[in-house]
């Protein structure tokens, strides 16, 4: 309900705006999160962030019209369709669920309005003119493990991923990344979540003896795979990906997992950075202010998305304001080439660098390695 | 691929195969005494498993709330149609199964208690299940049997995510010892998967060779009809049938949980490996379901070995000849005599 009541909030602030000077002088932002539904778990710490949102930049009003997408790609569609036909909102932000997102685009492209998603949402080429991701692909995450690889004198790698998207992006990316530098994959092997063991493909893995193997796999679902290769009595390294990057690794497989090297963004893990870190001060600031909002102890990647949503607009709507009114198409247009040129911008999640070829944009020094010494996860 | 990685290969396929095989059974039993095909006989497997987890935490499985709710609602379908004092007696059970284990919760129990405590538990919903969502429906087709049991699958699993959360557990080994033969590594849990099967499978054919109820079943299983005749309540055997069915799936999950994480939704293709191993044996023998299971895990073993990516499509894909050989080789007749 009182979800209901901001609605109404801003739609009356709205209101009595365009009483007072045309509507047209706010930058409405239309924000489509998935505040109920099993994805919210993601969508609210993205609207406790937006919480602090200023509400002037550039010295214009900033309305933020917020809509439940209920984890639904159907939903986040009318949404998208009620912004820029009812709300004509100058940007929207969202939705932090993949598949939401990627409904939501469509009508995003058709209005000539931003997008910018809060999850990974992948699009054929030339589809995404209008969406911007705030999630790191996993390229560039693929990056920080090979450079650490090649430090390790790593020659070559297995590879143990889930039969699903999440492990096949995953070969496809670390594939070249890996030839590039040198390293041989020497084995590739699939399993998926529910399975009961892994030993038959610990047993072909071991026999093939890599200096390291990856496993590609999320959350708990991580330690299972591990836990069968060093059952196999494997001594090499063992990579884990950024979805594994979570205290649930641990709390599953428990002591096994020490000496595990673990790929993750820099935003929830802020003071440990090292000083070199081009993150570093962005990402404490973003984890000072929520913690300060929300608890200790409450940061979140998603959080870290939005708090990184509101540095990339300090820096593009006062670049658009100088080019057109808001809530003309010319605005919208204006956003859109300001965050293709806004070059270089330090983000709690690494540094960002939209171009017009690349709107995933994250620079490769953005990763972290991470190891896990005494179930806590230390940065390299 | 020497011997040594082949005993190897072997012994993990017939260790998960063994699970299968009490899953097979499962699925066999309700089948011919009930006609449901149940395919949320693997729900049963992850509450089981994910019931113990949460208890070695501390606190009180949801499952604990899931049970009364349910208990609740069959009662009120039990007051209606048959009076108050059989409504209290289907509260009985389940009350003392969940209070029993809420009060012991908070205590950190010793494990073989704590999973005494979730076998209760999980086994006390199999009857439940079966007054809700079955008993109304006992002489509709098997075809609108199957579509319930379809439905109770996807309402189980929406409220294992609801009670356990998305994450997996892993619950602790039983027996932490490893022997080593060779190159081969038994480990205890190994060992107790295997006995287990054998103990349940010997004790189901006592139950069905020498007991009255048992008797009752598989009078039930030859002809519905000819056994109501004979004053064999279909109601209770029902009820009897899904109680053993929902016992052998909580502790299939005991069985398999300590070996792998599992997940509110991980039973589902555990049963469903069962279930391949049922419809080999036509969903009609014992026996034949149990080599036919022990026969999917190997395959399944072996099939990670070769071509992990294609492992599910080999296992699942093995069920076309068997049903061709089947169809070909059995005389139709109907299914009811």
């Amino acid at each position: 309900m009182k979800f209901k009541t901001k609605l109404i909030a801003a739609t009356v602030t709205t209101a009595f705006c365009s009483l007072i000077n045309p509507a047209w002088a706010d930058i409405n932002i239309g924000v489509s999160l998935a505040l109920t539904g099993p994805g919210s778990g993601l969508g609210i710490p993205m609207q406790n962030q937006l919480k602090l949102f200023p509400k002037t930049i550039g010295g214009e009003k900033v309305n933020l019209i917020v809509l439940d997408d209920a984890t639904d790609p159907g939903k986040g569609a009318s949404n998208a369709r009620r912004f820029v036909t009812e709300d004509k909102v100058d940007l929207i932000l969202g939705s932090c669920i993949t598949a939401v997102a990627a409904a939501m685009s469509d009508i995003a492209t058709e209005a000539g309005t931003v997008q910018i998603a809060g999850s990974p949402v992948g699009l054929p080429a030339g589809k995404d003119k209008w969406v911007f991701r705030l999630p790191q692909s996993n390229t560039v995450m693929g990056h920080a493990m090979v450079e650490h690889m090649k430090k390790q004198g790593i020659k070559t790698v297995g590879f143990l991923g889930y039969t699903d998207a999440y492990g096949e992006q995953w070969l496809k990316e670390i594939s070249p990344q890996l030839e590039q530098a040198g390293i041989k994959l020497v084995a590739v092997e699939r399993f998926a979540r529910p399975d009961t063991s892994v030993t038959p493909q610990a047993l072909k893995l071991t026999s093939a003896n890599p200096d390291a193997i990856l496993i590609v796999a999320s959350g708990s679902g991580a330690a299972m795979p591990e836990l069968g290769i060093l059952d196999r009595g494997y001594k090499g390294k063992i990579y884990q990906t950024h979805a594994a990057a979570s205290q649930d690794l641990v709390r599953v497989g428990g002591k096994a997992m020490d000496g595990t090297f673990v790929v993750s963004g820099p935003a929830v893990i802020a003071e440990q950075l090292p000083d070199s870190h081009p993150s570093k001060k962005v990402a404490i600031d973003f984890v000072q202010q929520y913690e300060k909002a929300n608890g200790a102890g409450s940061r979140n990647q998603f959080a870290g998305h939005a708090y990184d949503f509101q540095v990339a607009m300090e820096k593009v709507l006062p670049m658009a304001l100088k080019k057109a009114k808001p809530g003309t198409p010319e605005f919208r247009a204006a956003i859109r080439d300001g965050l293709e040129t806004m070059g270089r911008t330090t983000f709690a999640h690494g540094v960002m660098n939209w171009s017009a070829a690349d709107h995933w944009g994250y620079t490769l020094e953005t990763g972290v390695m991470l190891k896990v010494v005494n179930g806590q996860f230390k940065v390299e | 691929m020497d011997f040594s990685i082949a005993s190897i290969l072997l012994l993990d396929g017939m260790t998960n195969g063994a699970v299968y095989a009490l899953l097979g059974l499962a699925t066999v039993l309700v089948f011919t005494v009930t006609r449901v095909i149940f395919i949320p006989q693997g729900e049963f497997v992850s509450y089981g498993a994910l019931t113990l987890a949460i208890l070695q935490t501390g606190k009180v499985p949801g499952t604990v709330w899931l049970l009364m709710g349910l208990a609740l609602v069959a009662a009120l379908m039990e007051w209606r149609s048959s009076g108050l004092k059989s409504g209290l007696k289907t509260l009985l059970l389940p009350a003392l199964a969940s209070g029993l284990t809420w009060w012991a919760a908070p205590l950190q129990l010793p494990l073989l208690i704590q999973a005494i405590l979730s076998i209760a538990v999980v086994t006390a919903f199999g009857p439940l299940v079966y007054r809700v969502a079955f008993q109304s429906l006992e002489s509709a087709s098997p075809l609108v049997l199957l579509i319930v049991s379809v439905g109770v699958h996807f309402a189980m699993t929406g409220f294992g995510l609801v009670f356990f959360g998305a994450e997996g557990y892993r619950s602790p080994s039983f027996w932490d010892t490893r022997f080593n033969l060779g190159s081969l590594t038994l480990t205890g849990q190994a060992l107790i998967i295997f006995i287990a099967a054998l103990a349940l499978i010997a004790m189901l054919w006592l139950f069905f060779e020498r007991t009255l109820f048992g008797k009752a079943l598989r009078a039930t299983a030859v002809n519905r009809t000819g056994a109501r005749l004979m004053g064999v309540s279909t109601h209770t055997a029902g009820q009897l049938t899904f109680l053993l069915a929902a016992m052998i799936g909580a502790i299939s999950g005991l069985l398999i949980g300590p070996s792998t994480t599992v997940f509110y939704d991980s039973g589902f293709l555990i049963g469903l490996k069962g279930f391949v191993a049922a419809v080999v044996a036509g969903l009609s023998s014992y026996p034949v379901a149990l080599v036919g299971a022990l026969f999917v895990g190997v395959v399944e073993s072996f099939a990670s070995f070769w071509a992990s990516s294609f492992k599910e499509v080999i296992v699942f894909t093995l069920i076309l000849p068997v049903l061709l050989w089947r169809s070909l080789t059995t005389v139709h007749s109907d299914e009811e005599h």
